[in-house]
């Protein structure tokens, strides 16, 4: 019995830095293989949610929704773009951020789908802010001393958008690792255009839980915090604001280790990987004394080139 | 024919060791059986029993029919799948023929010539790959056979072991020198060829008519054909295959716009169920050959067709995509507005060069009409010398206020 695993996000009509995360992790996975096949599939890009089932052959599928949090995209419009008649949020038995996985028989291929909840609320994402704030700094050890804001948009639409913000932030702190961590929004308080004043210490790394790096972790977030009066104009990271070193991460979805949480999602609902989860962990892990140079974002933190799109509503 | 390819074709026509989701050997015209007289060999030419193993060798060194077995039967196998169909089509062999192949391909019409792909379920839409004789066609791949899918030229060859490769470029570089083009053995390189046009420009539609050339993928197997090829255009071989087995299932404008929610639920509301005059302009706007090189086969619904031509693509397209939705939104707002009469004075040239202007803009023309040109209606230095005619200070045609006063 072939399985296939089938990564699903939003895509962009206007900016390709959308899908660039998708394809990567997507790679990363192809690469493990522990699957038969490893496909993509997009709201605005393609293939579409619509006909992504049917360029994998496998009987079983895994579908991994490349989502932040649960809401209008996980519980309508992926199971209804996918075909999976039966779908009932019920299925999923969740309280906002459990959700695991339901299993369906896709109307239009008869294949057997397992749909699982959001990479954002899954347990290992936490894993991947710890990886992010090591990225960016370029330090393995990174903690003492440190600080960490998770941000994330707010319950403006969603109210399950802030339980998954709050959610990591409390086991980012129940790690110990970190000086200070809080959870931080872009339209609730607390505020991260305030974020100096959440944090004692100097270092603050800014982590966006976000999928992919877009009009919000590349233009709206850096100019509200302070970083830059225009964010064409770049900035640097760390970037000094009210004395505080601001170590800018930029969307955690491009973080590489987002692959292993697709990978978890899979395993827990059933697929076999394999040793796929701490191949991936091992491979994409930051090596120690690597540092040194300009760190990457603070150049991919520059959307100069106009293209960034502003679909994040739709 | 080597020892390990005969061995294979004894062991199919023994029923030993065969694949187990096809015993025997009964394939586009062959048939191989071993009976107590010893080995049977039939192609549409030539009838034999009686064969020794050596005889039978003999047959079936250097035949079409037997290398052509070999490689759908031993190597790819992959019945019923999209991804072996493609492989067919790509050197004109039946297709649909070959998916609903079950028992009863052992009749003299197994012929492989006598089945066309194009013609099975009425669709049109092959037309550039007529189906070829066993013979033909290894004939023809020796010299290449070519095929296009969208703006992709297919060349299927021979290899020496009887097997195909597949070499994959641009429609429009056919003559182009390998040398000046990029080489590729990685399927997903296409996703990074296929993001931008040849002016860099992000691509948000696949399958829209501005694939950049430049590159060749030289040396690809079947599988690497059927992944690059979907690569560059997503789920096309899966709907085509559908299409030709009758199984395409085809989502009109009304289905689509009717399961659509949040900010695009309002899109339903531009049904006034006043005709579907609206549909053929988005149509026309967006799913012309000029715009995508699908061939549209979503109508407004299923009783009632679109009065504009859905194009010539080689496959379908099932439903209204997102860039369809996406702008019917926009335009289900702005034709909710009712019509203004409002007063200007234009010269017939004028008139004529406004008309100019919006065609260059919906063909995509701008950027060839030179900057000196001055006769050309579009041109640029044109268009300003209008706008500081006609336009007041605040940009109103004819100083004419685009809200007017009640009355």
């Amino acid at each position: 019995m072939s399985q296939a695993l089938v990564l699903v996000a939003h895509g962009s009509h206007l900016n390709p830095d959308s899908s660039t995360p998708t394809y990567e992790h997507a790679d990363t996975i192809r690469d493990t293989g522990a699957f038969d096949e490893v496909a993509t599939g997009f709201w605005k890009e393609e293939p579409s949610l619509r006909e992504v089932l049917r360029t994998v052959e496998s009987d079983e599928v895994y579908v991994v929704p490349l989502f932040i949090s649960e809401g209008y995209f996980t519980e309508q419009v992926i199971p209804r773009e996918l075909r999976l008649d039966e779908w009932d949020v019920a299925d999923w038995d969740s309280d906002g951020i459990s959700a695991d996985v339901a299993t369906y028989t896709a109307e239009d291929t008869g294949q057997t789908v397992h749909y699982c909840g959001p990479v954002g609320t899954h347990r290992t994402m936490t894993d991947v802010i710890v990886r992010r704030a090591e990225t960016v700094t370029d330090d393995p050890a990174v903690g003492e001393g440190f600080g960490v804001a998770v941000v994330g948009h707010g319950t403006e639409r969603n109210e399950n958008s802030a339980k998954a913000i709050q959610y990591h932030a409390d086991r980012v702190r129940d790690t110990g690792r970190f000086s200070e961590v809080r959870d931080l929004y872009m339209d609730e308080d607390p505020e991260v255009d305030d974020v100096t004043d959440f944090f004692e210490v100097t270092d603050v790394v800014v982590v966006p839980l976000f999928v992919a790096d877009g009009y919000h972790t590349k233009e709206d977030i850096p100019e509200d915090m302070g970083l830059t009066d225009d964010y064409r104009t770049g900035y640097d990271v760390p970037e000094t604001v009210d004395g505080h070193q601001i170590w800018y991460a930029g969307a955690v979805g491009t973080e590489p280790l987002l692959a292993d949480v697709a990978l978890e999602r899979a395993a827990d609902a059933g697929a076999d990987v394999g040793s796929a989860v701490a191949d991936v962990r091992e491979a994409t892990q930051v090596a120690a004394g690597d540092a040194g140079g300009d760190h990457a974002p603070a150049s991919e933190g520059r959307a100069d080139d106009g293209r960034a799109g502003t679909e994040a509503d739709d | 024919m080597d020892d390990r390819q005969f061995d294979a074709l004894v062991a199919a026509a023994s029923d030993a060791a065969v694949p187990d989701d096809r015993p025997g050997v009964d394939f586009d015209g062959l048939r191989v059986d071993q009976t107590d007289d010893g080995f049977a060999f039939e192609t549409p030419e030539t009838t034999a029993t009686g064969l020794s193993r050596g005889e039978l060798r003999d047959r079936a060194d250097d035949s079409p029919y037997v290398r052509n077995w070999f490689f759908w039967e031993w190597t790819v196998r992959s019945h019923d799948s999209p991804r072996r169909a493609f492989c067919r089509r790509a050197e004109g062999a039946p297709i649909v023929a070959d998916a609903a192949d079950d028992a009863d391909g052992s009749d003299g019409d197994a012929d492989a010539g006598d089945a066309d792909a194009g013609d099975t379920d009425g669709s049109d839409a092959d037309s550039d790959t007529e189906s070829h004789s066993v013979p033909e066609r290894d004939a023809a791949l020796r010299e290449g056979m070519v095929t296009e899918w969208g703006q992709l030229r297919i060349e299927a060859t021979l290899a020496a072991d009887g097997t195909r490769r597949y070499e994959v470029r641009h429609v429009d570089e056919a003559d182009a020198d390998p040398a000046t083009l990029t080489d590729h053995d990685d399927p997903l390189d296409a996703r990074e060829i296929a993001e931008r046009d040849a002016r860099d420009r992000y691509r948000p539609l696949k399958t829209a008519p501005t694939l950049a050339g430049g590159w060749r993928f030289p040396d690809l197997d079947w599988q690497g054909l059927a992944r690059t090829v979907e690569t560059f255009y997503p789920a096309t071989v899966a709907n085509w295959y559908r299409e030709q087995t009758g199984e395409l299932d085809v989502d009109h404008w009304r289905d689509t716009v009717g399961r659509q929610s949040g900010i695009y639920g309002v899109v339903k509301t531009w049904d006034r169920g006043e005709g579907y005059d609206h549909v053929n302009w988005v149509a026309e706007a967006c799913c012309d050959d000029s715009q995508c090189v699908k061939r549209r086969e979503w109508q407004y619904d299923d009783e009632t067709d679109l009065d504009v031509d859905g194009g010539d693509g080689a496959f379908p397209c099932r439903e209204p995509c997102s860039v369809v939705v996406a702008a019917a939104r926009k335009w289900t707002r702005l034709e909710s507005e009712q019509p203004e009469t409002y007063e200007f004075e234009l010269t017939p040239s004028e008139k004529e060069q406004l008309e100019a202007t919006l065609d260059a803009v919906a063909d995509g023309r701008v950027d060839e009409i030179r900057e000196a040109d001055v006769k050309d209606d579009a041109n640029r230095y044109r268009a300003r010398f209008l706008r500081a005619k006609l336009f007041d200070d605040d940009g109103n045609l004819g100083g004419v206020p685009t809200d007017q006063p009640e009355g």
